[in-house]
């Protein structure tokens, strides 16, 4: 069972739990595996347990990539598992109304998004705080969203990082056009040329936005990465529920490359990335990159994971954890020491205590807000709504309502 | 009679259908392992097993199309679309084809299709995820659209709904899934276009549908505890087809009006209902017919925002006493 195309095909009473009438247990655990393992065309140059692996097609994309560098991913990623954390904490004290958590897809988000060029552009979906930390949107501007007081409150056009997008798939089609307009506006061709990455999950390949924004992008040779995060499950539904065969290979049938990288690589991730990019900023775009991860936690806070997958499976996947892997490469090629992993560890106490500070002290918004901010203008119809509104609410001043 | 939530009403509706007729199934997305983003469906992949419980893709145009091409061939789906909010990415396979199929082919195939799908704001789910866009449905000749408000209807109008052989979308309302009602235990199908006078009254009659219809039996009490207020409660139970003739012979009775709709009032369910009042018993009004809907705006997410901008009973209590005030003759 080790081709991915042979796990929708089982042989009667083995494969994958997606494909059986009524699985067993062990036909479960068996299908989970399978699916854990990504394949021989998985790129990877540092392994679950912290060992470089010398590839001549990839190395020259990180080749530049110092100590120094590393230790910065490493932060990066600790970082941004520090907030996750903490937004499902606030989630869970009721400070927040929802949290999406990117348990385990810090290597994913983190080589994706170091891999950006200043001038690139970035749709996430609303997993993508990895990529937020690296566009340099505050982890605070986040939690706004979460907990219902703004929508989003960092300029997009200024941190070239789109507003978050609920809608499954949405995203891609305006990505689509944005990359479309790079390319009409003579935005490509050499190395300072701008490119377009756009997020979105194994789930959302099923939805006809994906699949639209995809033959868009082909046909117009759109500067346009398309990065999924195969994060294995679409709420309760296993990546089987959504394709035959494995995500990166659609890319060809619409025209363009497609690769699968380890999720969990941070290393492999950013050569990945970086070399999609380069193809697109030098005109050769769009590229499909499928990062093969895991979602450590629950799809939101509102998803109890217990009730459709194994613990088993979860921990399978906690030894392929892509911070530890770089923290062994660390320690065993001696470029980092105690006193690092110390301060990065008091950063992240900092930035937690801070974000904690900010959460809990966030104003309620007022009231007439659900008016003004939903037209730049207002229009006649809404100002008499709300005039009539305030003057309704004004009465319960003191009150208890 | 037992009396159980609108959420198991529900279930019960569906399992009895599928004991009844092996023809109906059940399609959508997280509906079987999961048991339903709401727990509708839950036990039936252990009780029917997955040829009758399908786990779809993330592709709601896929399965909603899918099903119409097995309604088309004699099978009874039951499309679970996880809120109608999703129901924008079918629109095309529902409005196109499932309502179009029997009267643009001369009747040579009918489409026995289910689509349930819960609206309503108020869960803190936020702008796409909370909208009442069920006039749509109700907009399109060919679809049948049922409101259930209570739990014994939402049983009663499920059986109904299987059994008809038309598209039928059935709008359930998520803060309708926990409240308690008395159900018969027998299966009764509802009568699909038959509203019911929920709470008889003689000075002002209020018309709404699932939630908001709920909410009026409850201003309803209050009126009559707190002003003395005789409210009539029509409760739609069907959007399309509509029930005019309940509501043109309740205003000839109380002499005026207000409806309470949870979508936005401009176009709204509300202003066909005043058309119809306006157009069944004009010279029986005492006043203008009066809306109560949600603040025009995408729906906020914060909670504070989210409760101000959806229709309250508050809300509703002061059109009532407005109305009658405008008539002249509150006491």
């Amino acid at each position: 069972m080790s081709s991915p195309e042979q796990w929708t095909h089982p042989e009667p009473g083995v494969g994958p739990a997606a494909t059986a009438a009524a699985p067993t247990a062990e036909q479960v655990i068996a299908g989970l595996r399978a699916t854990s393992e990504g394949g021989p065309e998985l790129v990877q140059l540092l392994t679950p347990e912290g060992e470089r692996v010398p590839n001549p097609e990839w190395d020259r994309y990180v080749a530049d990539i110092t100590a120094d560098d590393l230790r910065g991913l490493y932060r990066d990623m600790v970082l941004t598992r520090r907030i996750d954390r903490e937004g499902n904490a606030l989630q869970r004290q009721g400070q927040l109304g929802i949290w999406v958590p990117l348990l385990g897809q810090e290597a994913a988000q983190i080589g994706a998004g170091r891999a950006l060029k200043p001038q690139d552009m970035a749709f996430p979906s609303y997993r993508e705080h990895g990529v937020a930390w690296c566009k340099d949107v505050a982890p605070s501007d986040l939690l706004g969203i979460f907990r219902g007081t703004d929508h989003g409150s960092w300029d997009p056009i200024a941190k070239r990082f789109h507003l978050y997008t609920i809608v499954i798939g949405n995203q891609v089609l305006n990505a689509a056009g944005y990359a479309m307009g790079q390319r009409f506006e003579g935005k490509v061709g050499d190395d300072d040329g701008e490119a377009t990455m756009v997020f979105f999950g194994d789930g959302a390949t099923s939805q006809g936005d994906v699949h639209e924004g995809f033959v868009w992008a082909s046909v117009y040779d759109a500067p346009l990465v398309f990065f999924c995060q195969n994060n294995q499950w679409a709420i309760s539904e296993p990546t089987e529920r959504q394709s035959r065969l494995p995500l990166y290979q659609r890319a060809r049938g619409y025209g363009f490359p497609g690769i699968r990288v380890d999720g969990n690589d941070v290393l492999a991730t950013l050569a990945v990335s970086r070399w999609a990019l380069s193809e697109c900023r030098h005109g050769n775009g769009p590229v499909l990159i499928e990062a093969f991860t895991y979602r450590m936690d629950a799809h939101t806070t509102t998803d109890d994971p217990s009730r459709y997958r194994l613990t088993d499976e979860l921990e399978a996947w906690k030894l392929k954890d892509p911070i530890e892997r770089v923290r062994v490469h660390l320690v065993r090629h001696e470029q980092a020491d105690k006193e690092f992993f110390d301060s990065v560890q008091a950063e992240s106490d900092q930035l937690a205590a801070e974000l904690r500070e900010f959460c809990v002290n966030m104003p309620d918004p007022p009231k007439e807000r659900i008016f003004s901010q939903v037209y730049e203008d207002g229009n006649p119809v809404l100002a008499a709504q709300r005039d009539t509104y305030l003057s309704y609410a004004s009465g319960f001043e003191g009150g208890d309502h | 009679m037992s009396l159980i939530t609108y959420r198991q009403a529900l279930n019960d509706a569906l399992r009895s259908e599928m004991l009844r007729d092996e023809d109906v199934f059940l399609i959508g997305e997280e509906i079987g392992q999961f048991e339903g983003s709401y727990k509708i469906t839950a036990g039936l992949l252990a009780e029917f097993g997955p040829k009758r419980v399908r786990d779809t893709p993330i592709a709601e145009e896929g399965f909603t199309g899918a099903a119409t091409g097995a309604a088309m061939v004699g099978l009874r789906p039951v499309v679970e679309i996880m809120t109608i909010n999703f129901s924008l990415l079918a629109l095309d396979q529902i409005v196109n084809h499932a309502a179009k199929i029997y009267g643009m082919f001369g009747g040579q195939a009918r489409v026995p299709m289910v689509i349930r799908t819960p609206g309503g704001g108020g869960q803190q789910l936020g702008a796409t995820h909370s909208q009442n866009i069920e006039l749509f449905y109700a907009f399109v000749p060919g679809m049948k659209v049922v409101a259930p408000s209570s739990p014994a209807d939402a049983k009663a109008l499920m059986l109904a709904a299987i059994r008809d052989d038309d598209p039928v979308l059935v709008l359930e309302n998520l803060s309708l899934y926990n409240t308690k009602g008395e159900v018969p235990d027998e299966d009764v199908p509802g009568e699909i276009g038959r509203a019911k006078v929920t709470r008889e009254g003689s000075d002002i009659t209020v018309v709404a549908y699932s939630r908001m219809a709920a909410v009026a039996l409850e201003i309803a009490g209050k009126l009559a505890e707190s002003d003395g207020i005789d409210v009539e409660v029509v409760d739609l139970r069907s959007l399309r087809p509509l029930d005019r003739d309940t509501v043109i012979a309740s205003v000839k009775k109380t002499n005026c009006a207000v409806v309470l709709e949870d979508d936005w009032l401009t176009y709204g369910i509300g202003a066909e209902i005043a058309a119809t009042i306006s157009d069944g018993a004009f010279d029986w009004l005492d006043a203008p017919v009066r809306r109560v809907a949600m603040a025009e705006v995408p729906l906020p997410y914060a909670k504070p925002l989210e409760t101000a901008a959806l229709p309250s009973a508050d809300d509703a209590i002061t059109a009532v006493r407005e109305t009658l005030d405008a008539t002249a003759r509150r006491r």
